[in-house]
């Protein structure tokens, strides 16, 4: 199963540049027209699943608006 | 949110202050790079920053560490007094291309000469992008500015000055290299290149600079992403991206 992760898009930074969706591998993002920003962008989101939580997205994005999570995989103890 | 499900998130050598770039401005990455490096180096309370004049004057806002801001192409005379006096400090300057190259040439040219300790992150944008995008010496042959609204004629505007390549001609440059921030690799191999520089002046071993070709999506009259192709396509054949100068001692550096 691929590793599922999520992200947070800031409103208070994200300025609607798109560079973070031309990079997303998963192709899972978008700009959300439905939202506006206090400042008047349109900001980016996730629209369907796929996320892995690479983190390229907040790689490229100039505003650090970005923060990724990924879900952790536990290890099962293995009895002795 | 559990903290061991966190992979990336804002740096804290940033204040929480939105900056005033343009949308998809790469002025934020390489603001990002250096915070990321600052942090992870520990060096956050004792850094002082120069600001420069152009779009990064604003610098002093965004990072939670000192600052001063310079005159016109001064901040490597500044930063070389604050060296100088503090030499304990981790001491950096964050310069555009019309500050650096233009105005301020002769200032970064001594500091790379005397080998002054300090770190210099140069932003390369090809144009003035403050003042409203006029030609830069960095500006590409042919390519139209609002002060070449005919594109740069190389008979009388002359060639794009390629600073790497001159400062690394000097004695007293340590480390001289150009990166670029057009794709996630390239922003990966920027950020190791900021954190050789400031390793560098850490062990003292002369004058660092990182040059960063970057875009100016107003200015250029693109989109974000089409900026970042104009970089790909045009910026790095006119400024090829490699290591200028990165003396013996600095080459045993493992980070």
């Amino acid at each position: 199963m691929a590793v599922k992760g999520w992200i947070e898009v800031s409103d208070t930074y994200c300025k609607g540049c798109e560079l973070c969706i031309s990079a997303c591998p998963q192709g899972v993002m978008e700009l959300d027209m439905a939202r506006l920003t206090p400042k008047g962008y349109h900001p980016a989101h996730t629209f369907k699943e796929g996320c892995t939580g690479c983190a390229i997205c907040a790689i490229v994005c100039p505003d650090a608006a970005i923060t990724v999570f990924r879900e952790t995989t536990k290890a099962v103890p293995v009895p002795a | 949110m559990a903290t061991e499900n966190l992979v990336y998130e804002r740096p804290e050598a940033f204040t929480e202050m939105p900056t005033h770039y343009c949308p998809g401005c790469t002025h934020g990455v390489a603001h990002r790079l250096v915070a990321e490096v600052l942090e992870e180096m520990g060096v956050v309370n004792k850094t002082i920053g120069v600001a420069p004049v152009g779009c990064a004057v604003f610098a002093y806002n965004y990072f939670d560490t000192d600052f001063v801001e310079a005159p016109h192409g001064r901040a490597p005379a500044m930063a070389t007094g604050i060296k100088r006096v503090l030499p304990d400090r981790v001491v950096f300057t964050y310069q555009g291309d019309g500050d650096l190259a233009s105005i301020g040439m002769g200032e970064i040219v001594h500091a790379a000469a005397r080998g002054e300790n300090i770190t210099v992150i140069f932003i390369n944008n090809a144009n003035y992008g403050m003042t409203g995008g006029q030609m830069a010496p960095t500006t590409l042959p042919g390519m139209k500015t609002t002060s070449s609204p005919n594109g740069r004629d190389v008979e009388t505007q002359g060639y794009p000055i390629k600073m790497s390549e001159m400062l690394s001609t000097l004695e007293g440059t340590g480390y001289c290299v150009r990166r670029s921030l057009h794709d996630p690799k390239n922003i990966r191999l920027a950020k190791k290149a900021i954190r050789t520089a400031f390793e560098t002046q850490v062990r003292g071993l002369g004058f660092a600079m990182v040059e960063l070709l970057s875009t100016c999506p107003t200015n250029w009259g693109m989109t974000p992403v089409n900026s970042l192709k104009f970089v790909e396509e045009h910026m790095i054949p006119a400024f090829p991206l490699g290591d200028y100068k990165i003396s013996d001692a600095i080459k045993q550096i493992k980070i």
